[in-house]
């Protein structure tokens, strides 16, 4: 009986019409692909993308060359030179990023006492060259205006779990 | 009196790699195939080698997690989990239940994610496109429980020695009990496409056969194991992180060819999903903290760091110094979705590793290519790398 059974699916080629069936089934489900530029997927207030430094509200930078990212980034991709400003506070005078070395891991934004350097949103920030990548303290400030807006907002979504 | 003449033909020498699709990565074959017959098989490997192991020795613990991730890019919460217990060992600390539940969530995540990807591009490899379409597209679904809850889809650095990164956002468990509620009904699709296909069994069945004593003698481990009916699993034979509260099945095969490999990581895929539903269950009545109580191992919570000049400090010290482990060594290894990864971590006081040895799980898999591989096709040997379920990342570390 096992054996009629077997030598009628191998006939009648029961396997693969059942899996044809299934994937013509598959057609008529809705859509799953994003139409990538216009359309894309969700992300989370915790995602780490490009960097970005940000500024008090009143426009005073907020890094105070700590340093403490500088330390503790594994890939050594941040480097900071800091002398005291004219009003005698404290303030970097080079803050660069090689994006080109960094690795994404996220301990610079976790280790800033001040919320000044974290990695944003934005995830779009593919070059063409490398020189287009190593970000001074200008692109990274200029970062952090264009997405203040969305990066106060993640930071207060993850408040409660920071 | 005639002679007759022999012509020894030497074997044709082939390449297959390193830019073969089905090779998974960088691996070179060098195949010496007595016409589609291949004789030998001798992998060359190292294309990939970035002196993990070096570089970590120059890291402090905390730097050094990431570089984990990296190690095997299809499994990187459960290299992770690896160097964390093995910290964990050498501070003498355990993590509070809680956060040991979140890791065995997205351990058994990241499982489900391994196998996707190795079930559905061994598929490819022997002829079948759709599943991996589909399979993307649920790694997709989960990659996003991943982001929620790390920030990134793939190198997380969300495990950490004394717990982890962050407790799971709100609604996040909800969700991933929702997903996998469905989660069985797809990966029948599945295996409505490939279980019984005729070509998909004629590919794999009876190819790259491996008995239990082989299977142990070559160090296998994991999948490769239990497909040639040994059932030894890290997660029952010495639980770690409270595996041992679990009801779960350890599948095994029977025949140990290709075929008997891929039913049973299909298997697996079912049984993680189960650890995962129990895993959420027990989150849902286990409130409390997901890191240890010790400044000097964890850092302490931002709100305490802004008010208290002590939570300051120490936040200052642990992401500058780190912390020190007591000198010792220890071999931890943790059940991946490939098999045991270990890791040999020798610790000499100060906040970094002296040493930090990386069993990779897919070496000693690969070694047996020759072994496994000799007498075959050339088409059979793509489907042999296929079912070894080999990542470079971690093979060349």
């Amino acid at each position: 009986m096992a054996m009629l059974d077997s030598t009628a699916r191998g006939l009648f080629l029961t396997e693969l019409v059942k899996g044809l069936a299934l994937t013509f089934s598959y057609m008529f489900k809705p859509r799953v692909t994003l139409n990538y530029p216009f359309e894309k997927g969700p992300i989370s207030p915790r995602f780490r993308g490009e960097h970005a430094l940000r500024r008090y509200p009143n426009g005073e930078e907020r890094c105070i060359a700590c340093k403490l990212c500088e330390a503790v980034c594994p890939a050594l991709a941040i480097t900071i030179e800091a002398e005291p400003r004219e009003d005698g506070s404290r303030r970097t005078t080079r803050y660069d990023i090689d994006m080109t070395k960094c690795i994404y891991c996220g301990l610079c934004q976790e280790a800033c006492p001040v919320d000044a350097i974290v990695e944003g949103p934005n995830f779009e920030f593919a070059a063409e060259t490398r020189e287009e990548l190593f970000y001074n303290k200008e692109k990274l400030l200029a970062n952090g205006d264009r997405w203040e807006a969305q990066l106060a907002a993640n930071i207060a979504a993850d408040a409660p779990y920071r | 009196m005639g002679t007759t003449v022999e012509n020894q033909i030497k074997p044709f020498t082939m390449n297959f790699g390193p830019q073969h699709p089905a090779a998974h990565g960088v691996l070179r074959l060098v195949l010496e195939m007595d016409g589609e017959i291949v004789e030998r098989a001798d992998p060359h490997i190292g294309l990939l080698h970035r002196g993990t192991e070096k570089l970590i020795e120059y890291k402090t613990y905390i730097q050094a997690l990431p570089y984990f991730d990296r190690l095997d890019y299809v499994s990187p919460m459960c290299m992770e989990h690896t160097f964390v217990l093995a910290v964990e060992k050498l501070l003498g600390i355990s993590a509070p239940q809680r956060a040991q539940y979140i890791r065995v969530l997205y351990a058994e995540i990241t499982r489900i994610l391994n196998h996707l990807l190795n079930i559905t591009t061994f598929g490819l490899d022997v002829g079948a496109i759709t599943p991996s379409l589909w399979g993307f597209e649920e790694r997709e679904k989960l990659m996003e429980f991943y982001e929620r809850v790390s920030g990134a889809r793939l190198h997380a650095n969300y495990f950490r020695a004394g717990g982890v990164h962050q407790d799971l956002p709100a609604g996040l468990a909800d969700d991933i009990w929702e997903y996998m509620e469905t989660f069985p009904r797809f990966l029948d699709d599945l295996e409505n496409l490939l279980t019984e296909n005729r070509i998909f069994k004629q590919r794999t069945v009876d190819i790259g056969v491996v008995s239990a004593d082989d299977a142990l003698a070559w160090g296998f481990t994991g999948p490769m194991l239990r497909g040639s009916n040994v059932a030894w699993d890290l997660r029952k034979a010495q639980p770690y992180d409270r595996y041992d509260e679990f009801e779960f099945d350890v599948p095994v095969g029977l025949t140990g060819d290709c075929y008997a490999r891929y039913l049973v990581r299909m298997e697996e895929m079912r049984q993680s999903a189960l650890i995962v539903r129990q895993a959420l269950e027990k989150l849902r009545v286990t409130p409390g903290p997901v890191k240890v109580n010790d400044r000097k191992i964890a850092p302490p919570p931002r709100g305490e760091m802004k008010r208290s000049m002590e939570a300051l400090i120490h936040h200052f010290k642990l992401y500058t110094e780190g912390y020190h482990v007591p000198a010792g060594e220890t071999y931890t290894a943790t059940e991946s979705p490939k098999g045991e990864f270990g890791v040999y971590l020798v610790a000499d006081g100060t906040n970094r590793p002296y040493r930090c040895k990386i069993r990779p799980t897919g070496f000693s898999h690969l070694q047996a290519m020759e072994f496994m591989s000799k007498g075959h096709m050339l088409a059979d040997s793509v489907a042999i790398i296929g079912s070894m379920d080999i990542v470079f990342g971690e093979i060349d570390r």
